[in-house]
């Protein structure tokens, strides 16, 4: 029986020739993640280890990204107690103000993750690295102290479900409705504990930045990893951004999948997630009332890179935000900032009435720059609409396409672009 | 090792934000933590829950952000076990890394009611509920994840090795 991508990678970081699905291992990181939130939990568990010190100092990233800079005395403190860590044990890739940018945008950019690596990450977005080919997967605190102490974490190696990606999306239609459109199918329960590869034909009709986005959300679907084969175009993304070798990894022929589904990317339309959960999702033309929104976000994890600000910028040039709604552009790196200030995009961003933002998570998970009152709509590219995700309980969150959020801002409700005649 | 209090019941897709929301993630102190506990779900849980007491819900509870702060709020609000039909699978690694006892079990999730007295035994695996003298066979760890457990905490357990 043969081994998807994903039990591949596992095997080779287990030292084993052969792994299947349930199978217990424990494997060699490459790459231990942490951010301002979880962070400080594991450096508190590190004082619990009767042998001081890390793996490996170039092998750890700690990046401070969801309160920075800081909002409050509390996150200030947190972040403080990760910088003296990261100053005591010399850690390479520490990323504070002015270095840092939005943790899985910033990893990928700065050549830390590439093909056949296993990371482990302490933020549930960290099955991101998937586009590249890489094993990265989500666990807790006390999971990356260990990691951070010893190098290796244990997993059940998962069984896996196939996303055969076939056609060409058509215009306005990008990865998040993708990944939109297989979590309203599959539930955000359909890929517990399993691996989502995406393969077909369709994976080159899509850039990386779109297949970064569809990796981002597995965890949205109960996903162990999100994972896409390495291509030409992959290997020329981190030929571009790392010096570090990578390895290609391919299922077997006769690999095993839990389930399959063929998608026709030329079939799917603008998509939106109604609150609160990311798999209560409508097509535009199922959207038969008009939903007014108070607020647009275009940023995050998910959706922050410059291909979704140069799609923001295409609909929001030489147009305004509808007076009432408050428009808020978040890059998620300082390169991708400082990219968007030299094509122009955040002169459009400004002279349209939106407000452009430092990187941060900020918005996304309610900590700041956004925050919504008791009754505001939101239509936002970033990645859940949980009840009281991004403030007041009794707000709401429509989870959307840099598109659909930049449409949405012009028009003052959910809207997409061929509305405003693009 | 066993477990004994009163059921607070929820549904599916318990939420790591409804746990413990991003507000409060400026703070790492379980006690703290703990006072905010299910509080965007269940507002008065904080003051009805008592030590021992038992969280039953249905599918994926604690899907979403990897916040270990979650079962670290819930640990401290002083519940023994968490049964759930379905554990989302970071939250399922925190709990059993920081030792808070949860066990699967889609009968029970069923059977179980809000206010109901629940007794578990978790060497056997065996769930009781002592309100509808009904019983139900929770699913087993692996005897890897027993170890952790045992150990107290996935730390220990390393340092133990």
């Amino acid at each position: 029986m043969g081994m998807t991508m994903t039990q591949k990678i596992l095997a080779a970081a287990a030292g084993l020739p052969y792994v299947e699905a349930g199978q217990l291992i424990e494997a060699d990181l490459d790459l231990v993640l942490g951010n301002d939130i979880t962070s400080p939990v594991a450096i508190h568990e590190m004082d619990k280890f009767t042998k001081d010190g890390v793996f490996h100092k170039d092998k750890i990233a700690l990046v401070m990204d969801h309160f920075i800079p800081n909002k409050d005395i509390k996150s200030a403190e947190h972040c403080k107690c990760v910088r003296q860590f990261a100053a005591k044990h010399d850690i390479t890739n520490y990323f504070d103000v002015g270095q840092m940018g939005i943790e899985h945008a910033l990893l990928p950019e700065s050549g830390l993750t590439v093909a056949g690596d296993v990371i482990i990450g302490a933020d549930s977005h960290t099955c991101t690295y998937g586009a590249l080919g890489a094993f990265s997967t989500g666990v807790g605190s006390t999971d990356m102290a260990a990691g951070m102490a010893t190098g290796k974490a244990w997993f059940k190696v998962p069984s896996a479900i196939k996303f055969n990606l076939i056609g060409k999306p058509s215009k306005w239609v990008s990865g998040k409705d993708v990944i939109l459109h297989i979590i309203g199918m599959i539930g955000v329960d359909g890929a517990l504990y399993r691996s989502m590869e995406f393969v077909g034909e369709g994976v080159e009709n899509l850039t990386m930045d779109d297949r970064f986005t569809i990796a981002n959300m597995a965890i949205e679907a109960g996903g162990k990893n999100g994972i896409f084969p390495v291509d030409d175009l992959a290997i020329a993304y981190m030929k571009e951004h790392s010096n570090r070798e990578f390895k290609i990894f391919e299922a077997d022929e006769d690999a095993v999948y839990d389930e399959e589904y063929t998608i026709d990317l030329s079939q799917l339309k603008p998509t939106i997630a109604f609150p609160h959960l990311p798999e209560n999702t409508k097509t535009m033309d199922e959207i038969t009332e008009d939903v007014v929104i108070d607020q647009a976000v275009i940023g995050s994890c998910t959706n922050g890179r410059i291909d979704d600000l140069r799609c923001a910028a295409k609909i929001l040039e030489g147009r305004k935000v509808k007076k009432g709604v408050r428009c808020i552009v978040i890059p998620a790196t300082q390169k991708i900032y400082l990219q968007a200030m030299e094509e122009g995009l955040l002169k459009i961003f400004i002279e349209a009435g939106a407000v452009v933002s430092t990187p941060t998570c900020g918005p996304c998970l309610g900590g700041y720059m956004g925050i919504l009152a008791e009754g505001e709509r939101c239509i936002s590219t970033t990645n859940r609409n949980f009840v009281g995700r991004m403030g007041h309980v009794k707000s709401e969150v429509y989870l959307a396409s840099p598109a659909v959020a930049a449409a949405s801002a012009v028009t003052g409700k959910i809207s997409t672009p061929d509305e405003l005649g693009l | 090792m066993k477990a004994y209090g009163k059921v607070f019941k929820y549904g599916d897709n318990v939420d790591t934000d409804v746990i413990i929301p991003a507000r409060y993630l400026n703070s790492s102190d379980p006690a703290e933590l703990a006072t905010h506990c299910m509080e965007d779900i269940d507002k008065t849980f904080i003051q009805k829950v008592q030590k021992g007491d038992i969280i039953v819900a249905e599918k994926n509870f604690g899907c979403g952000s990897s916040r270990e702060h979650a079962p670290i709020a819930i640990k401290a609000a002083g519940v023994s076990c968490v049964i759930a039909e379905t554990f989302a699978r970071i939250f399922y690694r925190n709990a059993i890394n920081i030792g808070l006892p949860i066990i699967e079990c889609p009968e029970a999730s069923k059977g179980i009611e809000a206010g109901d007295q629940v007794e578990v035994d978790f060497d056997s695996g065996m769930i009781y509920n002592r309100t509808k003298g009904t019983e139900f066979k929770g699913q087993a760890f692996p005897e890897f994840m027993q170890k952790i457990i045992k150990a107290e905490g996935l730390i220990n357990y390393i340092n133990g090795k």
